[in-house]
């Protein structure tokens, strides 16, 4: 078996259980502000530890991947989707390290599971870029976009978690869901600093997506190619929202909305680039 | 030695008899004194609050202990005729008593399950007895555990989350809409007693800035200077609003002070930043239908009750976990209160050799002219032989004593050696097992 494969089979296991686990804490019926012991805490810090073997692996199986094809491996679907997710679990150990919030993971950890999944289903193998294609500006640009887009992923898991709790505080139904969202203006929050980092990784990648385009195939900017045109319009409806929550106050529940808006958008031109 | 418990609770006796036996302060110190004039009693300490009158004992014989304590108990309300009281008391011996006192110095035998009040008053009642000297070794031991009990179901079970009261609801949703209060800013429209508590609650969070309204306007001068707010006229509390998020309203008007309109005018001025209204008013003044608005987050009493009540009932299922603690810490116990019967059976163990040796060796010496020396080495020779011997039996009477036949072991020892202590364990210092946890 090739060890890199075997990396990424073993990356997808954990994230599998870790997945199973979050769920399940998710669902969980016992609380888990204070307690330290128990089954809760039991199951959440189980959940983290599967999710940081996967973690752990995932970033060996990357490592040898650019260390076989000699290139930033975001060219193909599999390789860019495979660093998107492992990027949003790097973005939940930062979370989990430095806010304690752990239903982040149950979350993120899902995404990142289904995102290997469907990498997983793509081909895979090393292909030799042609000359004309490999320059250090295809690097910056795909690892820009797809950073960006794990921040417009982050922008997206926070506006899904407001709109939870924003439901459950208005209907006044408390559950164990609610005990553990955190509250509305730290997800707010999350929000607007994941669209604030996701915004200029954007642009950044953008700009680069052009200087690469200028040097494999002479020219900027072409605007009969729609990814070029979707891609603009994202970061056209980016900037907006952004200028919109200081202005008008997109914030709290709209801003939500736009995030899961926004992030689908995204997506979509992810999904149709090639 | 036996661990009792004579008392009455809010459970047991209504507050006209809890009354006429609470002993306040002042007079804890005669009424353990009195307790420990009594024969009977070896140990006792004595918990007095608004809700209980309990009093803990160390005593030979159960039967004759609880008669002592159901005396001192009634002769405490010497006003009140005895059958009166004795009704109400409950009585616990032995592990029960252990599970009881835990149970009451974690709050869940409290009016408020879990409430934290209560595990303050039961070192009180400790620091008393202590002061006094009514305590010894094993109430001193049981006292100390039962604190640590009492931390311990705090900190591994949920008895003392989830707020159950409305004031404190309140303030735990309100962190749950905006986080960290520190910062933010409430407005207080009304002075009604609750509305005020709620915005102590609230004060004890570091909000930034507390506005107080009133129809009255001295009335909000006199509430803000209470409570280190600021007071604003009646008419502006609208504008007010668009700075506050949090309004708490509790101002007894007899129709709905704020709409839809007002509300959705205070939301566009506040640029969409969420907003919580909190309605303690009955009739209510706060129209229900601007829960329907975006951003703004309206609940009533009857809301906050709702809360506090399933609050309650997830306390009630964390203390099913509590139990669990306590049958294990009082099983602990138990087994260490039963190792103490050896020890004067162990006492007059070794009294009993000691004894022979001294006789026997006093006789040889006698008949044998020894140097200093070697009697020294005699003397030596004969203790080394005794502790050896004595070995074995003193570490299977000290095991054997915790474990379910301890009294058979006990009396076998006795008829072996033919031993009849007279030494208690109270006044020899005990061996304690090493504690887990």
């Amino acid at each position: 078996m090739v060890p890199s494969a075997f990396f990424f089979k073993a990356t997808l296991s954990f994230y599998f259980l870790g997945t199973a686990f979050f769920l399940l804490h998710l669902w969980d019926r016992e609380g888990s502000a204070s307690s330290s012991e128990g089954r809760a805490a039991t199951i959440q810090r189980t959940a983290v530890v599967l999710a940081a073997l996967g973690f752990v692996c995932h970033t060996v199986a990357l490592a040898m991947r650019i260390r076989a094809s000699g290139y930033v491996p975001f060219t193909h679907f599999h390789e860019a989707v495979s660093f998107f997710s492992w990027a949003i679990v790097l973005v939940f150990f930062w979370v989990e390290l430095r806010y304690r919030i752990h239903i982040l993971g149950s979350f993120i950890l899902p995404l990142a599971f289904l995102s290997l999944i469907s990498a997983s289903a793509l081909p895979n193998e090393v292909r030799n870029l042609d000359v004309t294609l490999k320059s250090a500006w295809l690097g910056v640009h795909t690892t820009l976009s797809l950073l960006g887009l794990v921040a417009f992923a982050i922008a997206f898991v926070a506006g899904v978690m407001y709109l939870l709790q924003d439901r459950f505080l208005k209907s006044k139904q408390f559950g164990p869901l609610y005990d553990k969202l955190p509250p509305l203006d730290l997800l707010d929050q999350w929000n607007q600093r994941a669209i604030l980092a996701g915004f200029p990784l954007l642009t950044v990648g953008m700009i680069s997506g052009a200087m690469w385009s200028q040097y494999a195939a002479g020219t900027f900017w072409t605007l009969d190619n729609p990814k070029q045109l979707l891609a603009i319009g994202i970061w056209l409806f980016y900037l907006i929202v952004l200028h919109g929550r200081v202005t008008v106050g997109w914030r709290a529940k709209r801003a939500a909305h736009l995030a899961i808006i926004g992030f689908a958008g995204a997506l979509l031109i992810f999904l149709t680039l090639e | 030695m036996n661990v009792i418990l004579a008392g009455l609770s809010h459970r047991t006796a209504p507050v006209e008899i809890r009354e006429r036996l609470a002993i306040p302060d002042a007079r804890m110190g005669e009424a353990l004194c009195r307790l420990k004039s009594d024969p009977i009693i070896e140990e006792g300490a004595i918990l007095s609050t608004c809700n209980r009158v309990e009093v803990c004992a160390v005593v030979r014989e159960t039967a004759a202990g609880f008669a002592s304590l159901t005396r001192f108990l009634t002769q405490t309300a010497d006003d009140l005729p005895a059958s009166r009281i004795v009704p109400c008391l409950y009585l616990y011996a032995a592990g029960d008593t252990l599970r009881h006192l835990f149970r009451v110095a974690s709050g869940l035998d409290a009016l408020v399950i879990g409430e934290p009040q209560i595990l303050g008053q039961v070192k009180e009642a400790f620091d008393h007895a202590m002061l006094h000297k009514t305590t010894g070794v094993i109430l001193n031991k049981i006292f100390k555990k039962t604190i640590s009990v009492a931390k311990r179901v705090r900190t591994e079970t949920g008895v003392g989350e989830h707020a159950v009261s409305v004031s404190h609801a309140a303030v735990e949703l309100a962190k749950k809409i905006f986080g960290n209060l520190a910062g933010k800013s409430a407005l207080l429209i009304g002075a009604g007693e609750m509305a005020e508590l709620a915005a102590r609650q609230l004060l004890s969070r570091q909000i930034q800035r507390l506005s107080i309204t009133n129809r009255s306007y001295e009335r909000a001068v006199d509430l803000a200077r209470g409570l280190g707010g600021v007071p604003v006229p009646f008419e502006d509390f609208v504008a007010e609003m668009s700075e506050s998020d949090i309004v708490l309203c509790s101002a007894g008007a007899p129709h709905y002070l704020i709409g839809v309109e007002e509300v959705t005018k205070v939301i566009t001025a506040r640029k969409n930043r969420p907003i919580f209204f909190i309605d303690i008013s009955v009739p209510r003044n706060v129209d229900p239908a601007i829960n329907a608005l975006d951003n703004v987050f309206l609940y009533d009493i009857d809301d906050l009750k709702f809360s506090v009540e399933a609050n309650l009932r997830l306390r009630e299922a964390e203390a099913l976990k509590a139990e669990a603690i306590f049958c294990e810490e009082a099983e602990q116990l138990s087994r260490w209160l039963k190792s103490l019967d050896a020890v004067p059976m162990i006492v007059a163990l070794k009294e009993q050799a000691e004894g022979i040796r001294k006789a026997e060796m006093e006789r040889a010496l006698g008949k044998i002219p020894l140097t200093v020396e070697q009697q020294a080495a005699i003397a030596g020779l004969t203790e080394a032989i005794v502790n050896k011997l004595l070995h074995n039996p003193l570490t299977a009477l000290k095991e054997e004593a915790a474990s379910a036949n301890g009294n058979m072991v006990l009396e076998a020892a006795r008829k072996l050696f033919h031993l009849e202590p007279t030494s208690h364990a109270k006044e020899t210092a005990p061996f304690e097992k090493p504690e887990a946890g």
